[in-house]
């Protein structure tokens, strides 16, 4: 597509990377088709075609973010499904971060929308914070009704109602330390402990834990790691979200160096997409750039790591599985088939619900901030789930898990669950 | 670029915008009409990007009603109107114009009723192309006509454009697999055309309304065919060392008498690109590959492989490889399907969409490159082979107006050569923007003039979609 810079734009490095990804878009309009805010709305300023369109024009007249550009923007989920019906390569992803970071330094949100997303930044990346808050919400959940009738106010009720009403025990799991191989050991990797997983779900690192040193390996969970910074850098903030990576980035290379690590295990496919950006975000950071790139090539979905195990294919369990695909494991990270070929292997029967494409509505703090949307694309999740008539339904993501469940009595687990139980653990408590 | 001129804006309709946006507000729902000048931005404009006017105001109706109550306020106050599908036409057919209201059907995307007793669809005009053969997939049924842009782009478009696509080789176009339709006229009155069965009583309404792009009304339901699954289907690929000679190929094919379902045909260039995107496994050291699609039993494939392959062996075949699963046939037709947008990874784009006669390929391929080669520019050739429509991609830089101006100009002579080869301007993708100052290249005067009584008839004052198909010298008075 045409583009209309000058040089003094081109200038700064994020426009120079945009307009090279707007260049490469032909206005085809693919991605209209399965984009979940246009299946829904069936609106194009609410379609990639129509977001990139009013990113472009912004951007090329150097405008400031406003309401209009900031409401589309806001609608996307950032599911990337975009990206992967785009039979022009066009990098999305890259491209609606750099929107998102000029409405953050360029538009000043109203009132209540600013103080959602800053207890939403301050909270949930803190598992102490996210933890106590929890607790608090047992006390707000009988406002939930009112206050999602409120204008401004219906994030907060959309928070009320995903606060599980049972907040688990602190997980030995999710403290620093190390956990040895259970005989010779064939692998050494970091497990990312994660910020609002362990609170809301510990037995998925413990789970993976129990596997993996089980298998041989030896799993790492380092001191002094924080939140991968995703949920900042989808809110545009940058900074704060860098400021993130760079601890993370030292955190692991220190691991490299003491011990040696194969990978940097990762159990939420949303953290997964950011952790492997890592390496795009800080390109412009001379001290971490390089450093950046190599945790990035190390950082693993834990599924893509099992795969290089040869693990055994067991005997057949007669539970019938429907895999749930994250966004970020199939779109953002492109890992599609291992999941459901190490669950097989594993000797469940896999099934794939129809749209498998479609996000479920969680997408980070989506849920939260655009519960009228999401609370649509959940029971649409939900329905084509329930078509396949599971007995479980598995998922790679965090997120994913805590919004399906909010929408049907099928216990949603994380694939790693099924595959410790397979492979010699426990089964899912919630299989009963 | 900018050759091609639009209808100059009606100054009083510019004048009354506020009014008129007013209006429509009362009588949409919520959130049914976009008239901020930022959000009109991303309307301005189709696939075929050259070209932009930004309108008026964008409606995006629920229901026939609301299309109507629309249709029928801007022709009391003779306000343009331009429809849109999903927005995926190659020839401008949906982009609008300054003192135009859009009506898009985006948010009438449901399908109504299936009825397979009847073996028939009736869908709402902005259900895609694809959701209709998804939705009755499981039942081993599909629609035929599958333009390549399929997963996005309307039956509203569709039938606009009497679109096609790779399979119409055996099944037909848009016109053959459609049977009724509820449309909306410019004055508002909704009308029914066709029904349930093959024929209907009576003038042939149907048949002028698929492809008239939007001129006569808005089609709002269509009912259409549903056909039932072949038993098996096999995509075959036929490498050759030139495009001359698979040209000549696909000729002799056709001339035996065998129909394929279909019979598609890249060139290098294009292969790479679909290649690149897909992981196909196209042959990667040939000039050109046919991609034919035989369905059918074991032994009806078979048969008509066997015939084939003895062609393509006279012609000099150099690979021939069958798809070895479903995965990859699957992969071969998405490189295929995806080869415009592909082609977005190297180069801007315009796609031509003229039709020869199968025994001119050869000579139109040849003069093809010629005109390319004059111009100083790149070609990737991908078109549907057995219907000799071609879809040369003249690969250009649209930052550099000239490089444009270059590509717009080649695409014109190639259309006449089209054209002057006994063939036509489009085969499937409409005349739109794109081609109407060709259409007297295309037809004689009396022919078109006809043409333009029938679209007067249907909208006198010529405010539906008016700067489009007809050359805008020489129209009747409004």
């Amino acid at each position: 597509m045409q583009t209309n810079f000058t040089a003094e734009q081109l200038a700064d490095p994020h426009v120079a990377t945009s307009e090279k990804i707007l260049r490469k878009c032909v206005h085809c309009g693919f991605c209209t088709a399965t984009c979940p805010t246009y299946v829904t709305l069936g609106n194009e300023l609410d379609s990639p075609r129509g977001r990139i369109y009013l990113i472009k024009d912004m951007l090329e007249n150097g405008r400031p973010a406003d309401e209009q550009v900031v409401t589309h923007i806001d609608r996307c989920l950032s599911c990337l499904s975009c990206a992967t019906t785009c039979p022009s390569g066009v990098d999305y992803m890259h491209l609606v971060d750099h929107a998102r970071m000029h409405i953050e330094n360029t538009y000043r949100r109203p009132f209540w929308n600013r103080v959602t997303r800053n207890v939403l930044a301050a909270v949930l990346p803190y598992p102490a914070r996210f933890r106590m808050a929890l607790h608090a919400a047992a006390f707000g959940r009988p406002f939930a009704g009112f206050l999602k009738k409120v204008r401004g106010l219906e994030a907060f009720g959309a928070m009320l109602d995903l606060a599980p009403r049972k907040v688990p025990r602190p997980s030995p799991s999710a403290r620093p330390g190390t956990h040895p191989a259970a005989g010779a050991r064939r692998g050494r990797v970091a497990i990312l402990s994660g910020c609002a997983q362990p609170v809301l779900k510990p037995e998925i690192n413990e789970a993976t834990i129990r596997l993996l040193t089980r298998l041989g390996v030896e799993v790492v969970a380092p001191a002094g790691e924080v939140c991968c910074g995703s949920l900042v850098h989808h809110m545009g903030r940058e900074e704060q979200a860098l400021e993130a990576a760079r601890r993370n980035v030292d955190v692991w290379l220190r691991e490299v160096e003491n011990g040696g690590l194969d990978a940097v295990i990762i159990t939420a496919s949303g953290c997964g997409t950011t952790i492997k950006d890592y390496g795009f975000m800080l390109r412009h950071d001379a001290a971490y750039a390089e450093k950046a790139a190599r945790v990035s090539a190390l950082a693993k979905d834990v599924t893509e790591y099992l795969a290089t195990l040869d693990l055994p294919q067991q005997e057949m369990k007669r539970v019938n599985v429907t895999y749930h695909s994250a966004c970020s494991m199939q779109h953002g990270q492109k890992i599609t088939m291992l999941p459901k070929m190490l669950l097989k292997a594993a000797g469940f029967t896999v099934r794939d619900p129809a749209e498998g494409h479609l996000c479920c509505g969680s997408a980070g703090t989506y849920n939260i901030l655009q519960p009228e949307i999401s609370q649509k694309l959940k029971a649409r999740k939900v329905r084509n789930l329930e078509a396949t008539k599971p007995d479980v339904i598995a998922t790679g993501n965090i997120g994913c898990i805590t919004q399906i469940a909010t929408g049907t009595e099928v216990p949603i687990v994380h694939t790693i669950e099924l595959l410790d139980w397979a492979y010699g653990g426990e089964k899912p408590a919630l299989l009963g | 670029m900018e050759q091609i001129g639009f209808l100059p804006p009606k100054a009083a309709v510019l004048a009354r915008r506020d009014e008129i946006v007013g209006d429509l507000l009362d009588l949409l729902p919520e959130g049914c009409l976009v008239h901020e000048t930022r959000e009109l931005v991303p309307f301005e404009t189709d696939a075929f990007v050259s070209y932009r006017r930004v309108p008026l105001a964008v409606a995006l109706p629920e229901t026939t009603a609301q299309v109507a109550a629309v249709m029928k306020y801007c022709h009391r106050y003779g306000i343009p109107v331009v429809p849109r599908g999903a927005g995926t036409s190659l020839a401008g057919g949906a982009i609008p114009q300054e003192d135009a209201v859009v009506i898009g059907l985006s948010k009438m995307s449901r399908i109504l009723d299936i009825d397979f007793a009847n073996r028939t669809a009736t869908v709402q005009a902005g259900v895609t192309n694809l959701a209709i053969s998804d939705a009755v997939s499981p039942d081993g049924y599909f629609y035929a006509p599958d333009p390549s842009s399929q997963l996005a782009c309307t039956i509203g478009g569709n039938i606009g454009m009497n679109s096609g696509g790779a399979h119409c080789l055996k099944y037909g176009v848009t016109t053959n697999n459609l049977l009724g339709v509820k449309m909306v006229l410019v004055d508002g009155t909704v009308i029914e055309l066709g029904g349930k069965a093959l024929d209907a009583p009576g003038l042939d309404l149907l048949g002028i309304v698929c492809g008239s792009e939007g001129q006569l009304g808005i089609v709002t339901e269509a009912t259409v065919r549903l056909i039932a699954k072949p038993e098996g289907a096999r995509p075959v690929l036929f490498g050759f060392d030139s495009s001359e000679e698979a040209g000549a190929c696909v000729a002799d094919i056709i001339g035996a008498g065998i129909i394929p379902v279909a019979i598609e045909f890249m060139d290098r260039p294009a292969i790479a690109i679909c290649e690149a995107f897909a992981g196909a496994g196209y042959p990667d050291d040939v000039e050109a590959l046919l991609i034919v699609e035989v369905e059918g039993s074991e032994t009806e494939m078979d048969d008509m492989l066997r015939a084939i392959i003895e062609i393509a062996r006279r012609h000099g075949v150099k690979v021939v490889k069958e798809s070895q699963s479903a995965t990859q046939a699957a992969l071969i037709w998405k490189g295929r399907k995806s080869a415009f947008g592909a082609t977005g990874r190297i180069a801007d784009y315009i796609c031509m969409d003229g039709t020869v006669p199968l025994s001119q390929l050869p000579h139109v391929l040849r003069g093809t490159a010629e005109i390319i080669e004059r111009h100083g520019l790149r070609v990737a050739n991908v078109f549907h082979a057995g219907d000799g429509n071609m879809h040369p991609l003249i690969l250009f830089n649209a930052n550099d107006p000239e490089d444009a101006a270059r590509a717009e100009q080649a695409g014109n002579e190639i259309l006449k050569l089209c054209v002057d080869a006994g063939g036509c301007l489009t085969g499937e993708h409409g005349v739109g923007i794109e081609k109407r100052d060709l259409m007297r290249h295309q037809y004689a005067e009396v022919d078109l003039n006809q043409q333009m009584a029938v679209r007067a008839a249907f909208d006198p004052q010529w405010i539906l979609n008016p700067s489009k198909v007809f050359p805008l010298e020489g129209r009747p008075a409004a």
